[in-house]
């Protein structure tokens, strides 16, 4: 069973990356995005890249996934381990992620008009991570006499 | 128990290792050479050409404009820069005649043209434009074949006494984009076919002309918009 959380804590620590890479792109403090068809520009220099106009999308991944990480790797402690809670909160925090990863989506798709494989990528991740979650809680789950 | 122990250390063991590899790629890419790409697909936003109608040279007071599409990448447009523009200069702009309008026509052709319109419209933000203008045009056939040409740019940059920090900072953001679309964009809507193309009092001329072609053209918009004589 720790083996679900194992594999959450390291898609997590993936997707940190991922996010990091395109946060650092962002910010100036990498060049060029290494993305075949360009589109990773065109989506991470549009408005949307913005959540509201307010925070980097880029930066939002980083901060969930790092509170993932930490919370898989807590989860994974001998005191935790029999705990159900731990995988409830996984669950909630990666359904939210996959919504909030089919709105970026749909933005993509439909208002910029541009896909980039590194989204393409975290979305993937993100999917993995909510499966893996979803499976963990299950198993955790109090069975039926 | 001690097989769930290893289980665990071999578990932190894979984790440690891919923070490892990823720390050491997000480094490796701080650290290399920014090569810098600017988005050909963006969304022009009214920001991006709000009081901006393109990089200005002569008197807002003269009768004729002559709006220039040009492409840095372009032979042909650095013939005419280099050769033909000089004597343009002197004769029509400096004398009060002819507002000089240039704008960005960077075509798909030349993989290097989109970054040199962007490199001189960070230059233009440190009031550096016609310097780095010069510089690209004047440089071309050094930059022209290099595969990244962006570390060409902030050395002419630098030369024309830009602050390296601040030119970085705008290379990187790509922040002007929108603005070489919508110039490309509105070339484009003109008719423009290829690099230099002219608009001389409202006409197009798809083709690089001599400065003597200009100057006759130039002329005859300045007669016809001249007030008829008293009778």
């Amino acid at each position: 069973m720790t083996r679900s959380r194992m594999g959450i804590a390291l898609l997590c620590l993936t997707g940190l990356f991922v996010s990091l890479y395109l946060y650092l792109y962002k910010i100036g403090a990498i060049g060029a995005l290494a993305c075949g068809t360009g589109g990773c520009e065109t989506v991470q220099l549009s408005p949307q890249s913005r959540f509201l106009g307010v925070i980097e999308v880029s930066l939002i991944g980083v901060i969930g996934y790092a509170v993932m990480l930490l919370l898989a790797l807590l989860s994974l402690q001998p005191r935790f381990a029999g705990r159900s809670w731990p995988a409830t909160l996984l669950v909630l925090l990666s359904s939210g992620a996959v919504l909030f990863t089919a709105y970026l989506t749909y933005l993509e798709l439909f208002v910029i008009h541009a896909i980039c494989r590194w989204c393409v990528g975290s979305a993937l991740i993100i999917l993995a991570i909510f499966g893996l979650a979803c499976y963990d809680r299950r198993e955790r789950s109090p069975q039926p006499a | 128990m001690a097989q769930a122990q290893t289980g665990m250390n071999k578990f932190y063991l894979v984790l440690g290792g891919v923070a490892v590899i990823g720390v050491g790629a997000l480094l490796y890419l701080m650290g290399k050479p920014k090569s810098v790409s600017i988005p050909v697909d963006v969304t022009v936003q009214t920001a991006d050409t709000a009081g901006f109608r393109g990089y200005l040279l002569g008197s807002d007071t003269a009768k004729v404009e002559v709006t220039e599409y040009a492409d840095y990448q372009c032979p042909v447009c650095q013939d005419f820069e280099t050769i033909q523009f000089p004597t343009v200069r002197q004769q029509l702009i400096e004398t009060g005649l002819v507002r000089w309008r240039y704008r960005d026509f960077p075509l798909d052709m030349h993989p290097h043209s989109r970054v040199a319109a962007h490199a001189a419209a960070c230059a233009d933000e440190q009031g550096k434009f016609r310097e780095m203008h010069d510089a690209l045009y004047r440089n071309q056939a050094q930059w022209s074949p290099m595969r990244n040409a962006a570390g060409a740019f902030s050395d002419y940059a630098k030369a024309a006494g830009v602050d390296g920090a601040k030119y970085d900072a705008c290379m990187s953001s790509a922040k002007y984009a929108g603005r070489i679309k919508a110039s490309f964009d509105e070339a484009v809507k003109l008719g423009a076919k290829g690099t230099p193309n002219f608009v001389i009092g409202g006409r197009l001329y798809q083709t690089t002309m001599p400065s003597d072609s200009i100057r006759a053209i130039v002329m005859r918009a300045l007669t016809a918009a001249a007030p008829a004589p008293a009778q």
